[in-house]
Protein backbone atom coordinates (compact mmCIF):
# COMPACT_ATOMS: atom_id res chain seq x y z
CA UNK A 1 0.00 0.00 0.00
CA UNK A 2 1.36 3.25 -0.74
CA UNK A 3 0.56 6.64 -0.32
CA UNK A 4 -0.74 7.54 -3.75
CA UNK A 5 -3.08 4.41 -3.18
CA UNK A 6 -4.40 5.78 -0.09
CA UNK A 7 -5.13 9.56 -1.58
CA UNK A 8 -6.66 7.80 -4.67
CA UNK A 9 -8.99 5.72 -2.38
CA UNK A 10 -9.92 8.73 -0.28
CA UNK A 11 -10.89 11.27 -3.18
CA UNK A 12 -12.52 8.29 -5.41
CA UNK A 13 -14.56 7.67 -1.84
CA UNK A 14 -15.46 11.55 -1.47
CA UNK A 15 -16.35 11.87 -5.05
CA UNK A 16 -18.67 8.90 -4.95
CA UNK A 17 -20.36 10.53 -1.75
CA UNK A 18 -20.32 13.90 -3.50
CA UNK A 19 -22.29 12.39 -6.29
CA UNK A 20 -24.39 10.50 -3.90
CA UNK A 21 -25.38 13.71 -1.95
CA UNK A 22 -25.88 15.29 -5.46
CA UNK A 23 -28.25 12.33 -6.57
CA UNK A 24 -30.12 12.25 -3.36
CA UNK A 25 -30.71 16.34 -3.56
CA UNK A 26 -31.44 16.11 -7.31
CA UNK A 27 -33.68 12.73 -6.71
CA UNK A 28 -36.02 14.83 -4.12
CA UNK A 29 -36.68 17.35 -7.22
CA UNK A 30 -37.06 14.49 -9.80
CA UNK A 31 -39.73 12.63 -7.42
CA UNK A 32 -41.48 15.91 -7.01
CA UNK A 33 -41.88 16.83 -10.34
CA UNK A 34 -42.67 13.16 -11.75
CA UNK A 35 -45.07 13.20 -9.19
CA UNK A 36 -46.65 16.36 -9.79
CA UNK A 37 -46.84 15.82 -13.62
CA UNK A 38 -48.54 12.06 -12.48
CA UNK A 39 -51.16 14.26 -10.81
CA UNK A 40 -51.22 16.80 -13.39
CA UNK A 41 -49.64 19.44 -11.57
CA UNK A 42 -46.23 21.79 -12.34
CA UNK A 43 -44.62 20.81 -9.26
CA UNK A 44 -41.72 22.98 -8.02
CA UNK A 45 -41.10 25.61 -10.60
CA UNK A 46 -40.05 28.83 -8.15
CA UNK A 47 -36.02 28.31 -7.08
CA UNK A 48 -34.31 28.83 -10.75
CA UNK A 49 -34.82 27.68 -13.94
CA UNK A 50 -37.53 24.56 -13.57
CA UNK A 51 -37.08 24.62 -10.06
CA UNK A 52 -33.46 22.87 -10.22
CA UNK A 53 -31.56 25.42 -7.57
CA UNK A 54 -35.28 23.89 -5.17
CA UNK A 55 -32.86 20.97 -3.25
CA UNK A 56 -30.03 23.72 -2.33
CA UNK A 57 -32.96 25.92 -0.99
CA UNK A 58 -34.15 23.27 0.85
CA UNK A 59 -30.41 22.77 2.28
CA UNK A 60 -29.69 25.49 3.26
CA UNK A 61 -33.27 25.96 5.29
CA UNK A 62 -32.57 22.61 6.64
CA UNK A 63 -28.99 24.16 8.03
CA UNK A 64 -30.97 27.11 9.23
CA UNK A 65 -33.31 25.71 11.55
CA UNK A 66 -33.76 24.51 14.95
CA UNK A 67 -33.10 21.42 16.52
CA UNK A 68 -35.25 19.78 19.48
CA UNK A 69 -33.86 17.09 21.62
CA UNK A 70 -36.84 15.88 23.53
CA UNK A 71 -36.53 16.34 26.91
CA UNK A 72 -36.27 12.50 28.40
CA UNK A 73 -34.97 11.11 24.67
CA UNK A 74 -31.63 9.06 25.29
CA UNK A 75 -29.30 12.33 23.79
CA UNK A 76 -26.02 9.96 22.28
CA UNK A 77 -28.58 7.19 20.80
CA UNK A 78 -30.62 10.32 19.17
CA UNK A 79 -27.82 11.99 17.86
CA UNK A 80 -25.86 9.08 16.94
CA UNK A 81 -28.92 7.25 14.66
CA UNK A 82 -28.92 9.66 11.72
CA UNK A 83 -25.22 9.40 11.14
CA UNK A 84 -26.33 5.07 12.03
CA UNK A 85 -28.71 5.38 9.27
CA UNK A 86 -26.52 7.08 7.13
CA UNK A 87 -23.51 5.22 7.15
CA UNK A 88 -24.83 1.99 5.83
CA UNK A 89 -26.88 3.56 3.22
CA UNK A 90 -23.64 5.15 1.61
CA UNK A 91 -21.04 1.95 2.31
CA UNK A 92 -23.53 -0.27 0.75
CA UNK A 93 -22.47 1.17 -3.26
CA UNK A 94 -19.01 0.60 -2.45
CA UNK A 95 -19.02 -2.86 -4.28
CA UNK A 96 -21.33 -1.25 -6.87
CA UNK A 97 -18.96 -0.65 -9.68
CA UNK A 98 -19.72 1.96 -12.21
CA UNK A 99 -17.65 1.15 -15.45
CA UNK A 100 -14.41 -0.91 -15.80
CA UNK A 101 -10.86 1.23 -15.68
CA UNK A 102 -10.34 4.19 -17.12
CA UNK A 103 -6.81 6.18 -17.74
CA UNK A 104 -7.16 9.32 -15.81
CA UNK A 105 -3.77 11.47 -14.65
CA UNK A 106 -1.21 8.86 -16.13
CA UNK A 107 -2.93 6.35 -13.42
CA UNK A 108 -5.38 3.56 -14.33
CA UNK A 109 -8.47 4.47 -11.76
CA UNK A 110 -10.80 1.91 -11.49
CA UNK A 111 -14.37 2.57 -11.26
CA UNK A 112 -15.40 1.12 -8.11
CA UNK A 113 -14.03 1.24 -4.40
CA UNK A 114 -13.53 -1.83 -4.11
CA UNK A 115 -13.95 -5.24 -6.03
CA UNK A 116 -14.30 -7.89 -3.34
CA UNK A 117 -14.74 -11.49 -4.23
CA UNK A 118 -17.87 -11.37 -1.88
CA UNK A 119 -19.64 -8.57 -3.37
CA UNK A 120 -22.81 -9.89 -2.75
CA UNK A 121 -22.36 -10.89 0.70
CA UNK A 122 -21.55 -7.83 1.63
CA UNK A 123 -24.54 -6.15 0.33
CA UNK A 124 -26.71 -8.06 2.29
CA UNK A 125 -24.75 -7.41 5.21
CA UNK A 126 -24.60 -4.39 5.02
CA UNK A 127 -28.55 -3.98 4.25
CA UNK A 128 -29.16 -5.74 6.83
CA UNK A 129 -27.03 -3.00 9.37
CA UNK A 130 -29.10 -0.72 8.09
CA UNK A 131 -31.90 -1.51 9.98
CA UNK A 132 -30.29 -0.44 13.26
CA UNK A 133 -30.23 3.53 12.63
CA UNK A 134 -34.10 2.94 12.14
CA UNK A 135 -34.43 0.76 15.22
CA UNK A 136 -32.69 3.28 17.20
CA UNK A 137 -34.06 6.85 15.84
CA UNK A 138 -37.46 5.05 16.48
CA UNK A 139 -36.46 4.35 20.56
CA UNK A 140 -34.54 6.80 21.78
CA UNK A 141 -36.78 9.32 20.61
CA UNK A 142 -38.98 8.60 23.80
CA UNK A 143 -42.57 8.69 21.83
CA UNK A 144 -44.97 6.36 21.27
CA UNK A 145 -45.41 6.55 17.67
CA UNK A 146 -41.52 6.94 16.79
CA UNK A 147 -41.08 3.36 18.70
CA UNK A 148 -43.93 2.03 16.99
CA UNK A 149 -42.07 2.69 13.75
CA UNK A 150 -39.16 1.65 14.71
CA UNK A 151 -40.46 -1.75 15.18
CA UNK A 152 -43.01 -1.83 12.29
CA UNK A 153 -39.83 -0.87 10.36
CA UNK A 154 -37.23 -3.78 11.71
CA UNK A 155 -39.97 -6.53 11.65
CA UNK A 156 -40.65 -5.45 8.05
CA UNK A 157 -37.42 -5.25 6.97
CA UNK A 158 -35.96 -8.44 8.14
CA UNK A 159 -39.40 -10.28 7.06
CA UNK A 160 -38.49 -8.76 3.21
CA UNK A 161 -35.05 -9.27 3.93
CA UNK A 162 -34.87 -13.30 2.96
CA UNK A 163 -36.50 -12.49 -0.31
CA UNK A 164 -34.40 -10.16 -1.19
CA UNK A 165 -31.43 -12.60 -0.43
CA UNK A 166 -33.27 -15.41 -1.61
CA UNK A 167 -33.51 -13.17 -5.05
CA UNK A 168 -29.69 -12.73 -4.82
CA UNK A 169 -28.85 -16.12 -4.95
CA UNK A 170 -30.82 -16.58 -8.12
CA UNK A 171 -28.80 -14.02 -9.68
CA UNK A 172 -25.33 -15.58 -7.90
CA UNK A 173 -26.21 -18.61 -9.73
CA UNK A 174 -26.95 -17.16 -12.66
CA UNK A 175 -23.60 -15.95 -12.82
CA UNK A 176 -21.61 -18.09 -11.11
CA UNK A 177 -19.84 -15.84 -8.66
CA UNK A 178 -20.43 -13.23 -6.08
CA UNK A 179 -18.15 -10.73 -7.75
CA UNK A 180 -19.87 -7.92 -8.62
CA UNK A 181 -17.61 -7.53 -11.76
CA UNK A 182 -18.12 -11.17 -12.78
CA UNK A 183 -21.72 -10.84 -12.75
CA UNK A 184 -21.70 -8.01 -14.64
CA UNK A 185 -19.58 -9.68 -17.28
CA UNK A 186 -21.77 -13.13 -17.11
CA UNK A 187 -24.89 -10.49 -18.80
CA UNK A 188 -22.37 -9.71 -21.71
CA UNK A 189 -24.63 -11.33 -23.68
CA UNK A 190 -28.17 -11.50 -21.51
CA UNK A 191 -29.19 -9.72 -19.12
CA UNK A 192 -30.60 -11.71 -16.13
CA UNK A 193 -34.06 -9.90 -15.89
CA UNK A 194 -34.95 -12.42 -19.36
CA UNK A 195 -33.44 -15.19 -17.57
CA UNK A 196 -34.86 -14.76 -14.20
CA UNK A 197 -37.92 -12.36 -14.63
CA UNK A 198 -39.78 -13.39 -11.27
CA UNK A 199 -36.71 -13.10 -9.55
CA UNK A 200 -36.23 -9.78 -10.64
CA UNK A 201 -40.31 -9.04 -9.75
CA UNK A 202 -39.32 -10.33 -6.35
CA UNK A 203 -36.68 -7.86 -6.28
CA UNK A 204 -37.88 -5.02 -7.24
CA UNK A 205 -40.90 -5.56 -4.79
CA UNK A 206 -39.04 -6.59 -1.68
CA UNK A 207 -36.47 -3.57 -2.21
CA UNK A 208 -39.67 -1.37 -1.89
CA UNK A 209 -40.38 -2.97 1.47
CA UNK A 210 -36.51 -2.82 2.38
CA UNK A 211 -36.50 1.46 1.40
CA UNK A 212 -39.60 2.05 3.32
CA UNK A 213 -41.48 3.55 0.08
CA UNK A 214 -44.83 3.40 -0.79
CA UNK A 215 -46.71 1.09 -0.83
CA UNK A 216 -44.85 -0.69 2.00
CA UNK A 217 -44.29 2.50 3.64
CA UNK A 218 -45.83 1.61 6.90
CA UNK A 219 -43.05 2.84 9.36
CA UNK A 220 -43.74 6.20 8.44
CA UNK A 221 -47.40 6.04 7.92
CA UNK A 222 -48.57 9.88 8.01
CA UNK A 223 -51.99 9.64 9.14
CA UNK A 224 -51.69 6.69 12.30
CA UNK A 225 -48.16 6.97 13.42
CA UNK A 226 -47.54 10.83 12.85
CA UNK A 227 -44.10 10.23 10.60
CA UNK A 228 -43.23 6.82 12.33
CA UNK A 229 -39.62 6.75 13.65
CA UNK A 230 -38.23 10.63 12.81
CA UNK A 231 -40.86 12.13 14.42
CA UNK A 232 -38.54 13.73 17.06
CA UNK A 233 -35.93 14.81 14.71
CA UNK A 234 -35.88 18.06 13.02
CA UNK A 235 -33.17 20.55 11.40
CA UNK A 236 -30.31 18.44 9.88
CA UNK A 237 -31.16 15.73 11.83
CA UNK A 238 -33.90 15.15 9.65
CA UNK A 239 -32.14 15.76 6.69
CA UNK A 240 -30.02 13.06 7.35
CA UNK A 241 -32.47 10.14 7.69
CA UNK A 242 -34.19 11.72 4.60
CA UNK A 243 -30.87 11.31 3.02
CA UNK A 244 -30.15 7.97 3.99
CA UNK A 245 -33.45 7.16 3.24
CA UNK A 246 -33.02 8.27 -0.73
CA UNK A 247 -29.32 6.99 -0.98
CA UNK A 248 -30.65 3.72 -0.02
CA UNK A 249 -33.34 4.13 -2.85
CA UNK A 250 -30.21 4.82 -4.80
CA UNK A 251 -28.32 2.17 -3.97
CA UNK A 252 -30.31 -0.41 -4.30
CA UNK A 253 -31.82 0.51 -8.10
CA UNK A 254 -27.72 0.27 -8.77
CA UNK A 255 -27.59 -2.98 -7.12
CA UNK A 256 -30.10 -4.28 -9.24
CA UNK A 257 -29.14 -2.81 -12.39
CA UNK A 258 -26.06 -4.44 -11.74
CA UNK A 259 -27.78 -7.43 -10.87
CA UNK A 260 -30.67 -8.10 -13.16
CA UNK A 261 -30.19 -5.13 -15.85
CA UNK A 262 -26.46 -5.93 -17.19
CA UNK A 263 -24.94 -3.06 -14.66
CA UNK A 264 -22.68 -0.93 -16.70
CA UNK A 265 -22.46 -2.51 -19.69
CA UNK A 266 -24.09 -1.41 -22.96
CA UNK A 267 -23.21 -0.77 -26.64
CA UNK A 268 -19.24 0.55 -27.21
CA UNK A 269 -18.48 -0.04 -23.57
CA UNK A 270 -15.25 -1.72 -24.47
CA UNK A 271 -13.81 0.63 -26.42
CA UNK A 272 -15.18 4.00 -24.32
CA UNK A 273 -15.10 2.73 -20.88
CA UNK A 274 -16.42 6.30 -19.98
CA UNK A 275 -19.82 4.58 -21.38
CA UNK A 276 -20.00 2.75 -18.18
CA UNK A 277 -21.18 5.25 -15.48
CA UNK A 278 -23.63 7.36 -18.28
CA UNK A 279 -25.25 3.69 -19.10
CA UNK A 280 -25.68 2.94 -15.00
CA UNK A 281 -26.82 6.43 -14.98
CA UNK A 282 -30.05 6.10 -17.06
CA UNK A 283 -30.41 2.66 -15.97
CA UNK A 284 -30.88 4.39 -12.34
CA UNK A 285 -33.06 7.02 -13.97
CA UNK A 286 -35.81 4.28 -15.03
CA UNK A 287 -35.43 2.33 -11.90
CA UNK A 288 -36.12 5.64 -9.62
CA UNK A 289 -38.86 6.21 -11.97
CA UNK A 290 -40.76 2.66 -11.85
CA UNK A 291 -40.56 3.45 -7.72
CA UNK A 292 -41.97 7.06 -8.25
CA UNK A 293 -44.47 6.07 -9.90
CA UNK A 294 -45.36 2.60 -8.01
CA UNK A 295 -45.92 5.83 -5.23
CA UNK A 296 -48.29 7.71 -7.08
CA UNK A 297 -50.30 4.73 -8.05
CA UNK A 298 -50.86 2.31 -5.04
CA UNK A 299 -52.72 2.94 -1.76
CA UNK A 300 -50.43 2.15 1.15
CA UNK A 301 -51.56 -1.47 2.45
CA UNK A 302 -52.65 -2.92 5.45
CA UNK A 303 -49.64 -3.74 8.11
CA UNK A 304 -51.03 -7.19 8.33
CA UNK A 305 -51.25 -7.97 4.76
CA UNK A 306 -48.06 -6.79 4.68
CA UNK A 307 -46.34 -8.99 7.33
CA UNK A 308 -48.52 -11.49 5.10
CA UNK A 309 -47.71 -10.87 1.99
CA UNK A 310 -43.84 -11.02 2.76
CA UNK A 311 -44.28 -13.96 4.43
CA UNK A 312 -46.81 -16.50 2.22
CA UNK A 313 -46.07 -15.15 -0.51
CA UNK A 314 -42.78 -13.85 -1.10
CA UNK A 315 -40.92 -16.27 0.65
CA UNK A 316 -42.38 -19.39 -1.32
CA UNK A 317 -42.32 -18.23 -4.39
CA UNK A 318 -38.21 -17.22 -3.85
CA UNK A 319 -37.72 -20.56 -2.21
CA UNK A 320 -39.21 -21.94 -5.66
CA UNK A 321 -37.38 -19.44 -7.92
CA UNK A 322 -34.16 -20.31 -6.45
CA UNK A 323 -34.52 -24.10 -7.04
CA UNK A 324 -35.67 -23.38 -10.51
CA UNK A 325 -32.90 -21.49 -11.31
CA UNK A 326 -30.32 -24.31 -9.89
CA UNK A 327 -32.67 -27.19 -11.75
CA UNK A 328 -32.41 -25.21 -15.25
CA UNK A 329 -28.78 -24.76 -15.11
CA UNK A 330 -27.97 -28.44 -14.29
CA UNK A 331 -30.06 -29.15 -17.55
CA UNK A 332 -28.93 -26.42 -19.50
CA UNK A 333 -24.97 -27.65 -18.35
CA UNK A 334 -25.54 -31.31 -18.56
CA UNK A 335 -27.98 -32.10 -21.69
CA UNK A 336 -28.47 -29.04 -24.21
CA UNK A 337 -27.17 -25.53 -23.60
CA UNK A 338 -30.79 -24.76 -25.14
CA UNK A 339 -32.65 -25.79 -21.69
CA UNK A 340 -31.49 -22.69 -19.91
CA UNK A 341 -35.27 -21.24 -21.45
CA UNK A 342 -36.36 -23.77 -18.59
CA UNK A 343 -35.35 -21.57 -16.14
CA UNK A 344 -38.03 -17.87 -16.99
CA UNK A 345 -40.48 -20.96 -18.60
CA UNK A 346 -40.83 -22.49 -14.64
CA UNK A 347 -40.48 -19.24 -13.19
CA UNK A 348 -42.99 -17.58 -14.97
CA UNK A 349 -44.95 -20.61 -14.83
CA UNK A 350 -44.95 -20.11 -10.85
CA UNK A 351 -44.89 -16.41 -10.31
CA UNK A 352 -48.66 -17.01 -12.66
CA UNK A 353 -49.64 -19.87 -9.91
CA UNK A 354 -48.83 -17.88 -6.97
CA UNK A 355 -50.80 -14.32 -8.67
CA UNK A 356 -54.02 -17.01 -9.17
CA UNK A 357 -53.94 -18.49 -5.40
CA UNK A 358 -54.05 -14.78 -4.32
CA UNK A 359 -56.68 -14.37 -6.44
CA UNK A 360 -58.42 -17.21 -5.41
CA UNK A 361 -57.72 -16.34 -1.47
CA UNK A 362 -59.06 -12.79 -1.98
CA UNK A 363 -61.97 -14.02 -3.96
CA UNK A 364 -63.12 -16.65 -1.00
CA UNK A 365 -62.74 -14.35 1.67
CA UNK A 366 -64.62 -11.65 -0.93
CA UNK A 367 -67.45 -15.01 -0.72
CA UNK A 368 -67.18 -15.16 3.56
CA UNK A 369 -67.70 -11.66 3.81
CA UNK A 370 -71.01 -11.70 1.05
CA UNK B 1 -7.26 -9.17 -1.16
CA UNK B 2 -7.01 -7.08 2.18
CA UNK B 3 -6.51 -3.55 0.22
CA UNK B 4 -9.49 -3.98 -1.06
CA UNK B 5 -11.10 -3.75 2.74
CA UNK B 6 -9.16 -0.95 3.50
CA UNK B 7 -10.22 0.47 0.92
CA UNK B 8 -14.22 0.12 2.13
CA UNK B 9 -12.73 1.19 5.85
CA UNK B 10 -11.50 4.27 4.43
CA UNK B 11 -14.73 4.66 2.69
CA UNK B 12 -16.97 4.24 6.08
CA UNK B 13 -14.63 7.12 7.22
CA UNK B 14 -14.94 9.29 4.68
CA UNK B 15 -19.03 9.07 4.97
CA UNK B 16 -18.95 9.07 8.69
CA UNK B 17 -17.36 11.85 8.30
CA UNK B 18 -19.77 13.48 6.17
CA UNK B 19 -22.70 12.35 8.50
CA UNK B 20 -20.73 14.73 11.70
CA UNK B 21 -19.84 17.24 9.47
CA UNK B 22 -24.12 17.83 8.46
CA UNK B 23 -24.99 17.46 12.29
CA UNK B 24 -22.38 19.95 13.43
CA UNK B 25 -23.41 22.29 10.69
CA UNK B 26 -26.99 22.09 11.98
CA UNK B 27 -25.90 22.56 15.72
CA UNK B 28 -23.78 25.61 14.62
CA UNK B 29 -25.90 27.43 12.85
CA UNK B 30 -29.76 26.20 14.30
CA UNK B 31 -31.30 28.79 17.04
CA UNK B 32 -31.24 27.21 20.43
CA UNK B 33 -34.21 28.12 22.33
CA UNK B 34 -35.83 24.99 23.79
CA UNK B 35 -38.26 25.55 26.18
CA UNK B 36 -40.67 22.84 28.00
CA UNK B 37 -43.29 22.88 25.79
CA UNK B 38 -40.97 22.10 22.77
CA UNK B 39 -39.12 19.48 24.44
CA UNK B 40 -42.59 17.19 25.39
CA UNK B 41 -42.66 14.53 22.91
CA UNK B 42 -44.86 15.57 20.01
CA UNK B 43 -48.23 13.38 19.74
CA UNK B 44 -50.09 15.94 17.03
CA UNK B 45 -50.69 18.83 19.85
CA UNK B 46 -51.86 16.58 22.47
CA UNK B 47 -50.44 16.11 25.49
CA UNK B 48 -48.46 12.48 26.29
CA UNK B 49 -50.59 9.67 28.05
CA UNK B 50 -47.82 7.22 29.54
CA UNK B 51 -44.92 6.24 28.62
CA UNK B 52 -42.89 6.88 25.46
CA UNK B 53 -41.11 3.30 25.70
CA UNK B 54 -43.58 0.88 26.57
CA UNK B 55 -43.59 -3.09 26.18
CA UNK B 56 -43.68 -4.15 22.23
CA UNK B 57 -45.96 -6.78 21.55
CA UNK B 58 -44.72 -10.39 21.73
CA UNK B 59 -45.53 -10.83 18.00
CA UNK B 60 -42.30 -8.97 17.00
CA UNK B 61 -40.30 -11.68 19.22
CA UNK B 62 -41.74 -14.21 17.03
CA UNK B 63 -40.91 -13.19 13.39
CA UNK B 64 -37.66 -11.94 14.53
CA UNK B 65 -37.20 -15.94 15.93
CA UNK B 66 -38.54 -17.18 12.51
CA UNK B 67 -36.32 -14.42 10.57
CA UNK B 68 -33.13 -16.30 12.33
CA UNK B 69 -34.25 -19.91 10.89
CA UNK B 70 -34.94 -18.82 7.34
CA UNK B 71 -32.32 -16.12 6.69
CA UNK B 72 -29.53 -19.32 8.03
CA UNK B 73 -31.21 -21.02 5.44
CA UNK B 74 -30.51 -18.06 3.12
CA UNK B 75 -26.93 -18.34 4.48
CA UNK B 76 -26.41 -22.08 3.95
CA UNK B 77 -27.80 -21.37 0.32
CA UNK B 78 -25.22 -19.33 -0.57
CA UNK B 79 -22.46 -21.24 -0.89
CA UNK B 80 -24.33 -23.78 -2.39
CA UNK B 81 -25.16 -21.35 -5.19
CA UNK B 82 -21.21 -20.95 -6.10
CA UNK B 83 -20.69 -24.55 -6.17
CA UNK B 84 -24.09 -26.24 -7.37
CA UNK B 85 -22.40 -26.71 -11.07
CA UNK B 86 -19.85 -28.84 -9.63
CA UNK B 87 -21.77 -30.89 -6.95
CA UNK B 88 -24.72 -32.06 -9.74
CA UNK B 89 -27.40 -33.85 -9.42
CA UNK B 90 -26.31 -34.72 -6.10
CA UNK B 91 -26.47 -31.35 -4.68
CA UNK B 92 -29.97 -30.46 -5.92
CA UNK B 93 -31.04 -33.62 -4.31
CA UNK B 94 -29.14 -32.78 -0.81
CA UNK B 95 -30.66 -29.17 -0.85
CA UNK B 96 -33.97 -30.10 -1.67
CA UNK B 97 -34.00 -32.52 1.21
CA UNK B 98 -32.48 -29.62 3.08
CA UNK B 99 -35.62 -26.95 1.95
CA UNK B 100 -38.08 -29.38 2.98
CA UNK B 101 -37.21 -29.94 6.43
CA UNK B 102 -37.36 -26.23 6.40
CA UNK B 103 -40.52 -25.63 4.78
CA UNK B 104 -41.76 -28.32 7.25
CA UNK B 105 -40.90 -26.15 10.22
CA UNK B 106 -42.38 -23.12 8.01
CA UNK B 107 -45.84 -25.00 7.49
CA UNK B 108 -46.03 -25.79 11.51
CA UNK B 109 -45.63 -21.92 12.11
CA UNK B 110 -47.75 -21.01 9.44
CA UNK B 111 -50.87 -23.44 10.81
CA UNK B 112 -49.97 -22.45 14.48
CA UNK B 113 -50.75 -18.88 13.32
CA UNK B 114 -47.30 -17.37 14.04
CA UNK B 115 -47.67 -15.28 10.86
CA UNK B 116 -51.17 -13.80 11.17
CA UNK B 117 -51.18 -10.39 12.69
CA UNK B 118 -54.62 -9.62 15.14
Amino acid sequence: MTFALLIEWLIKGFVLVLVLLGGFAYLTLYERKALARIQVRIGPNRAGPWGILQPIADAIKLIFKEELIPAKADKLLFILAPVVTLVPALVITAVVPWGSEIMMFGRVITLYIADINVGVLYIMSVASIAVYGVVLAGWSSNNKYAMMGGLRSSAQMISYEMSLGLAFISAIMLAGSMRMLDIVEAQRTLWFVLLQPVGTAIFLIATLAEVNRPPFDMPEAEQELTAGYHVEYSGMKFALLFMAEYDKMIAISAIGATLFFGGFRGPFVDTYPWLGPIYMLLKLVILLFGMIWVRATFPRIRYDRLMAFGWKVMLPLSLAIVFITAAGILLAEQVNPLLIWTVPALSLLAGVFTIAMIDRELRRKEYARA
Amino acid sequence: MLLEYTAIAAFIIVTAAIGFIAIGLGMLFGPKKSTDKKAMPYESGMNPIGPGTRRMPVHFYLIAVLFILFDIEVVFLLPYAIAFRQLGLFGLIEMLIFIVILLVGYFYAWKKGALEWE
